[in-house]
């Protein structure tokens, strides 16, 4: 770039004459002008109306059902119980009523919420190896310092997996119970397949150990339980075998820390497989039974389960649609303000004279 | 005495060894860089550290870097001028091992020096002092007779055992008071001896002077005034905005910290089962405050200084590379030799200007004349001289008829042309036969010499006593009985010569005024000039009886050799014989302003810029140059004159004086200082700089304009002149005074525009950027979490708006250059701060909160408590952050695209180019191989796969951008509607008349002066002891400079009355 041209001359130091140097690049100077800006407008607020409207008829389209168990029903006893530290270790069932009055077609997923939870706090999501969950056994014997304070437990073990986050993993269970004319009957969820992909491929992994027949709980032998939690790791799942230790989906799901302190989390997912779920979770009376474990009162948040069905759009939300409407109608009504404007200023370019 | 000075000037900062450390210690100095080397010792705390060490450090690291190798380079550059300049100095003088120097013909003297020998007559030297104060006339200095003696033997030199005493250095370049004591006696030393620095060796073999001031003792650096590091006015209002950013910051971090304060006492404490923390409310708001300022730095984009660096080099390349700013006479492109003044050029409210080889060029030409009533030099076709084999070939001439009347013997036309070959102080050189080289005073003699030497009446040699001439081919010699020399009282020139004849004949010339009064009662009318700017010398002649010259001469003898009053005997002698004068005709000479000036000034005055002429010439001179280059015009009657001469001009300078002085002078249309020295021209510009807060541009070309080139905001200095001092201490440089429009209302303007597009652009990226960390806050219980990802934190100014930044702000155009000059009102937004002000910035910030706002809580509330559409998560953090990152780039992106008004190639190119990296970098970085390899560092690994294939992710981003950016759109057109700035009014009429041209009209403008001749040395005979072989010619069409001392004037531009017509 600008060096002196090797040629002698009258005019060896005489600018190249390409339109870079010169500043005559082609280019396109787009400009505001009513014939461009006018028919953008109404062309903007025409496909944000109909966004809108195609948004809101597929959302409406699905349905979904919040009960809050924090103190409700027989889980009023149970949210006493939790308040007391002492009786962290004695188990509480409760069960809470409620009923489906439309069916849910199609997939129906069962999440739990959580409000109040601060999962995005910077201390609390750094507090976590990603380099023990992935298996490294290096790791798994000497966790992370980002895990403070749940490294060790109090017999000097480390902890696996170690670190606020899995310390605090949600510890309810629920079993949903459908209450029909010919009896009631437990509602089939699935509780696998309830991650992402690649978390539950990639980023978690049980440690890898040369010794193929070793039990996972002898893979993690020689590390403690984290503080709270009253099962090991390898032992989260006692149906399925194939889900325990850090590849536990429910543990995976907690792992992925919410973006806010009001959120939900997949719990499981409807077998349609079995009658009379083949279309959906059928209209009636329901009820679920919990194992109320995980202590709330503390932080003033409360518990809720959440049932709901999804469309191509995702989950029950209605801010998108909402928005989209407004926005479009605002786009409209500027728009008009707009073509006001230009047809008494603009139209005869009057204002701009000099 | 034998001390032999420091010729050198440092200007270089490094050597190889000191380069790093102390480079590394000055950018530290830095604020900018200061605070990011705190910041990474913030980020070493764990408590403290929100954000992991690379973001900080991979930014740091690049712009360290950079601009060490800009500084590197720089401090290169500057190495080798000083190398170039101190060559000549110690190669002669310590060849010599004294300070004494042997000087070699035009060589530009790097000392001021006392002289002591030369190789011409009388110890003379002729000096050309264009360097020093702009006169381009020679100059005869004389040493002592004592020294003289010395000659050219070096061992007599080195045995000079004299001792000089004088004055202490000093700014006074024309006065010198000394001793030289020499064997016992002692001799007076004053400017007549002294060789200053800067002055050029003319015309003289060689001299041997003794050094008596060296490097910056010099007048000449005594006169340069303090080199200050300029900085532009848009350089401190960023740095009073970068300090209210501090401030700024400081106050949200508070807020945040406060806001963490209360959460921890109200929920915090309630948590701790969950996240232990062992600190207690207000501690834990302390650090919160130290992990914000780490989190929300980049409202103090580290980033900005560098690109505005990257910026301002960019524009100033393209200075170098406009091919419209290069004289091809003399191969000259335009440099920018600062590059960190840019946009400032395009803010100037009054230049300030030399005259002497500035606006006028340097070459003399005989223009027209007047014979006997009747005007000649009507253009028409060239003349062909060549039936006059003495002729000059670069001489021109466009009248035909002149040609035919000569030739055809006319004896008024024949008389006119001899009296041009006889009457002046020209010396003739003839290195070859026929080849001949006039060396004259003031350029416009020698080319009135020149013009007879053409026209037939060939001025071939002289001794004190006889001028020959070939008229029309035949030899002539005239006796020279005297020579009545020129001064600028008397503002004529006489010669009284013998013809082979015997006839007695006085010949004048001189300024039309003078000459009319001398005329006798009988004679004709003038032609007159006046009307085309043409200022005229008339000639005339009168025949002398032979018995009154012998007594003439007896009397005049008397007067020459009177002890007292020698002066006003002599002029009473020459007033008694220059009388009753019979009117030959008058010449025009010309000196033209260079091409395109008038049409300059005028645009420039169009963009409403002041321009000031700062000149040492006098008054009318001055005066004249106004009215030929359209600064003052006829309709201007009130030209008043505040101050006439030096030391008045001074005392309005004074302290008291100077308010009166500006108030005065702004009330005027046209200023013209006349009679300032280097450093009143200085004074003048640091009163307007100190009084209206205003940008100024100092422009000349030689070593008297290089205090006030300092002293303004932006030096230009024109180049290709002879002396390369202004250039030298310069800001750009370039060959022509005309080039000075397509700088300022192109180039400036253009930097300008862009560097403000560029700031409120990169400000408001930057603002929305940090404001989404703060909305974060509210939700993440003031923990100072960061909503995105710490990669695109790091990589954000640097990778991915960095470029298409860059190429906003290195080829937008409003404009293009073509409109740019025909409507050069355009450049009024510049001078009034328009485009870039504290005001713009607070919409700027406005602004972005509302971006931020929007960039925040749309994709909070669209993804609140939804899923994707197999039910899986996608409102955990991470896909949020990928989320809300990936609005704003868009966002950003396109309100880029709304600023960007010229929209070439590149900008395409790096704004798609852009946008594609983030998406490949984000698929790279959150892949299973990054993850797997370096866990800690890429924990987002399958987000942008998991969450980019969500139609409400993609939707969420269509609604943000919509209403980041339709608002803006709307507000623009309602501006240009409602409020259109100058601006849209010229981008409007562009629009509707795309194809219009206008065709420009030519003028030219005429200035001319002349000088005391060589009287003297005509007559005394000596001059004529060595026959000069080797002297170049002194004058020449075309690379001599313009002459401008002692002027002689002719008003023509003011109404005069008719001289009586005669009969």
């Amino acid at each position: 770039m600008g060096k002196a041209k090797a040629n002698a001359g009258p005019l060896a130091r005489r600018p190249d004459n390409s339109a870079f140097k010169q500043q005559r690049l082609p280019a396109w100077s787009p400009m505001l002008t009513a014939q461009t800006v006018l028919p953008f407008f109404y062309g903007m607020a025409i496909v944000c109306v109909l966004l809108g409207v195609w948004l809101l008829v597929t959302v409406q389209n699905t349905h979904e059902l919040k009960v809050d168990y924090t103190h409700a029903g027989s889980c009023d006893k149970c949210f006493e119980k939790r308040k007391d530290r002492a009786n962290a270790n004695q188990s509480c069932n409760c069960t809470v009523v409620f009923n489906i009055e439309n069916t849910f077609k199609g997939d129906v997923f069962f999440y739990y919420g959580l409000i109040n939870f601060h999962q995005n706090l910077r201390q609390y999501m750094d507090s976590r190896d990603d380099g023990q969950m992935i298996g490294r056994n290096k790791n798994l014997k000497n966790p992370s310092y980002y895990c403070e304070p749940f490294i060790k437990d109090k017999n000097g073990l480390p902890i696996a997996p170690c670190g606020a986050v899995a310390n605090s993993m949600f510890n309810d269970s629920f079993t949903l119970m459908y209450h029909s004319a010919a009896g009631s009957r437990v509602v089939p969820l699935f509780r696998k397949g309830i991650t992402w992909y690649t978390d539950k491929n990639v980023k978690f992994r049980n440690p890898q150990v040369e010794n193929k027949t070793l039990t996972l709980a002898q893979v993690f032998e020689g590390t403690g339980q984290p503080l709270y939690w009253q099962k090991p790791v390898y032992d989260l799942d006692p149906w399925d075998r194939n889900n325990n230790g850090f590849i536990n989906e429910d543990l995976i799901v907690w792992m992925r820390e919410a973006a806010f302190p009001n959120f939900k989390k997949l719990y499981g997912v409807l077998n349609r497989a079995i009658e009379p779920f083949t279309d959906g979770l059928p209209a009636g009376n329901y009820s679920v039974l919990i194992s109320y474990n995980f202590p709330v009162e503390y932080f003033q948040g409360r518990k809720e389960v959440v049932l709901s069905t999804v469309s191509w759009f995702g989950g029950q939300n209605n801010f998108l649609p909402v928005a989209y409407l407004v926005t479009g109608c605002l786009i409209l009504l500027l728009a008009v303000i707009l073509t006001a404007v230009w047809w008494k200023f603009g139209k005869n370019g009057r204002n701009m004279k000099e | 005495m034998h001390v032999i000075y420091d010729n050198a000037i440092k200007t270089s900062k490094y050597n190889i060894f000191t380069f790093l450390p102390l480079n590394l210690f000055e950018q530290f100095q830095r604020l900018a860089n200061a605070y990011f080397l705190f910041l990474l010792c913030l980020q070493s705390i764990p408590e403290v550290s929100s954000l992991p060490w690379y973001t900080t450090v991979v930014p740091l690291v690049l712009v360290l870097s950079m601009t060490m190798a800009k500084d590197g380079s720089d401090d290169m550059s500057f190495y080798r001028i000083e190398n170039l300049t101190d060559f000549i100095i110690y190669g002669v003088s310590l060849s010599l091992s004294l300070s004494l120097l042997l000087l070699c013909l035009s060589l530009l003297l790097q000392a001021d020096l006392l002289l002591l020998s030369s190789s011409e007559p009388l110890n003379l030297v002729y000096i050309e002092t264009a360097e020093l104060d702009g006169e381009t006339n020679l100059k005869v200095k004389q040493a002592l007779t004592v020294t003289g003696k010395l000659e050219d033997s070096v061992e007599k030199l080195a045995n000079f055992n004299g001792e000089v005493r004088c004055e202490p250095p000093n700014n006074r370049l024309d006065k010198f008071t000394g001793t030289l004591t020499l064997k016992g006696e002692t001799y007076s030393l004053d400017n007549e001896r002294i060789l200053l620095r800067g002055c050029t060796l003319r015309n003289t073999q060689w001299c041997f002077g003794l050094v008596i001031f060296g490097g910056p003792d010099t007048k000449l650096m005594q006169n340069c005034g303090r080199t200050t590091f300029k900085r532009t006015s848009i350089d401190r209002l960023m740095n009073v905005l970068v300090l209210s950013i501090f401030g700024f910051l400081m106050i949200m971090c508070l807020i945040l910290a406060i806001g963490n304060g209360i959460w921890e006492y109200q929920e915090g404490s309630k948590f701790a089962a969950f996240l232990p923390k062992g600190v207690n409310a207000p501690f834990s708001a302390f650090l919160t405050f130290w992990s914000y300022v780490i989190i929300l730095n980049t409202v103090v984009p580290i980033s900005l200084y560098v690109s505005v660096e990257i910026i301002r080099l960019g524009n100033s390349f393209y200075i170098n590379w406009d091919r419209k700013m290069y004289y091809p006479k003399n191969d000259t492109p335009a440099e920018a030799r600062t590059t960190t003044l840019n946009e400032e050029l395009g803010q100037i409210k009054y230049i300030f200007s030399d005259k002497t080889g500035t606006l006028t060029q340097n070459v003399m030409t005989f223009n027209k004349c007047s014979i006997n009533g009747k005007a000649y030099g009507e253009k028409t076709e060239k003349v062909d001289f060549s039936w006059n084999n003495l002729a000059d070939p670069k001489f021109c001439f466009h009248d035909n008829s002149l040609v035919e009347v000569v030739r055809e013997g006319n004896p008024e036309v024949q008389a006119f042309f001899r009296l041009l070959s006889l009457c002046h102080t020209v010396m003739p050189e003839e290195k070859k036969e026929g080849e001949l080289y006039y060396q004259a005073q003031s350029p416009d003699e020698g080319a009135l010499v020149t013009a007879a030497r053409n026209f037939g009446f060939v001025f071939r040699s002289r001794t004190p006593e006889s001028i020959t001439v070939v008229e029309m081919g035949e030899l002539v010699t005239y006796e020279l009985l005297a020579v009545l020399d020129f001064n600028n009282v008397r503002k004529r020139m006489s010669v009284i010569v013998r013809s082979p004849e015997g006839k007695l004949t006085l010949y004048c010339k001189g300024a039309d005024t003078i000459i009319f009064e001398r005329l006798n009662p009988s004679c004709s009318n003038l032609t007159e000039f006046a009307g085309e700017g043409l200022r005229t010398l008339a000639l005339a002649y009168k025949d002398i009886d032979p018995e009154y010259m012998e007594d003439w001469k007896l009397r005049h003898h008397v007067a020459n050799t009177a002890m007292d009053e020698r002066e006003e005997k002599l002029d009473a002698l020459y007033e008694e014989i220059e009388k009753g004068l019979l009117l030959l005709g008058s010449t025009a000479v010309e000196d033209k302003l260079q091409d395109g000036v008038p049409q300059t000034i005028e645009q420039l005055s169009k963009a409403d810029i002041k321009i000031w002429v700062l000149t040492g010439d006098k008054q009318e001179t001055a005066e004249n140059i106004g009215y030929s280059c359209n600064m003052l015009r006829e309709e201007m009657n009130e030209v008043f004159i505040v101050s006439a001469n030096t030391s008045e001009e001074a005392f309005a300078l004074e302290k008291d004086m100077e308010i009166e002085l500006l108030r005065t002078a702004c009330m005027c249309q046209t200023v013209i200082c006349c009679r300032v020295t280097p450093l009143q021209k200085a004074q003048v510009v640091e009163l307007v700089k100190k009084y209206k807060q205003a940008v100024t541009l100092a422009i000349g070309d030689g070593a008297n304009d290089v205090s006030m080139i300092k002293a303004a905001h932006i030096g230009v200095g024109i180049s290709g002149q002879e002396g390369m001092q202004a250039v030298l201490s310069s800001d750009y440089s370039f060959a022509q005074f005309r080039y000075l429009q397509r700088l300022l209302l192109v180039h400036g303007r253009w930097s300008y525009l862009r560097m403000c597009k560029f700031l409120r652009y990169f400000f408001y990226k930057n603002f929305t950027f940090t404001f989404v960390h703060f909305w974060y806050g509210f939700f993440c219980g003031f923990s100072a979490q960061t909503v995105f990802d710490e990669w695109f934190i790091t990589l954000f100014n640097l990778v991915y708006t960095a470029l298409p930044v860059l190429s906003l702000s290195l080829f937008d155009q409003d404009v293009n250059d073509w409109w740019s000059f025909q409507y050069p009102q355009l450049y009024t937004p510049g001078q009034l701060n328009q485009y870039f002000s504290k005001r713009a910035f607070v919409y700027t910030v406005l602004h972005s909160g509302y971006s931020s706002l929007v960039l925040f809580f749309i994709p909070w509330a669209a993804m609140y408590d939804t899923v994707r559409d197999d039910g899986k998560e996608i409102v955990d953090y991470q896909s949020f952050a990928l989320l809300a990152q990936t609005c704003l780039l868009i966002a950003v992106s396109i309100q880029l695209g709304l600023d960007t008004h010229y929209w070439t190639a590149m900008n395409q190119f790096f704004l798609w180019g852009s946008l594609s990296v983030y998406f490949a970098v984000i698929f790279t970085m959150y892949s299973n191989g990054m993850f797997l390899t370096l866990t800690s560092s890429f924990p987002f690994i399958g987000t942008a796969r998991n969450s980019l294939n969500q139609p409400n992710v993609w939707l969420t981003m269509l609604l943000t951008s919509v209403l980041c950016v339709l608002p803006v759109v709307a507000y623009r057109f309602l501006r240009i509607l409602l409020w259109p700035t100058i601006n849209d009014k010229k981008i409007h009429k562009l629009l509707l008349f795309p194809h219009s041209r206008r065709t420009s009209t030519r003028r030219s403008g005429y200035a001319f002066s002349h000088a005391q001749g060589y009287g003297d040395l005509v007559t005394s005979g000596k001059f004529l002891r060595r026959t000069p072989k080797s002297r170049p010619a002194l004058f020449s069409q075309t690379d001599s400079p313009l002459a401008q001392t002692q002027p002689q004037f002719y008003r023509t531009i003011s109404e005069r009355e008719e001289p009586p017509l005669s009969p």
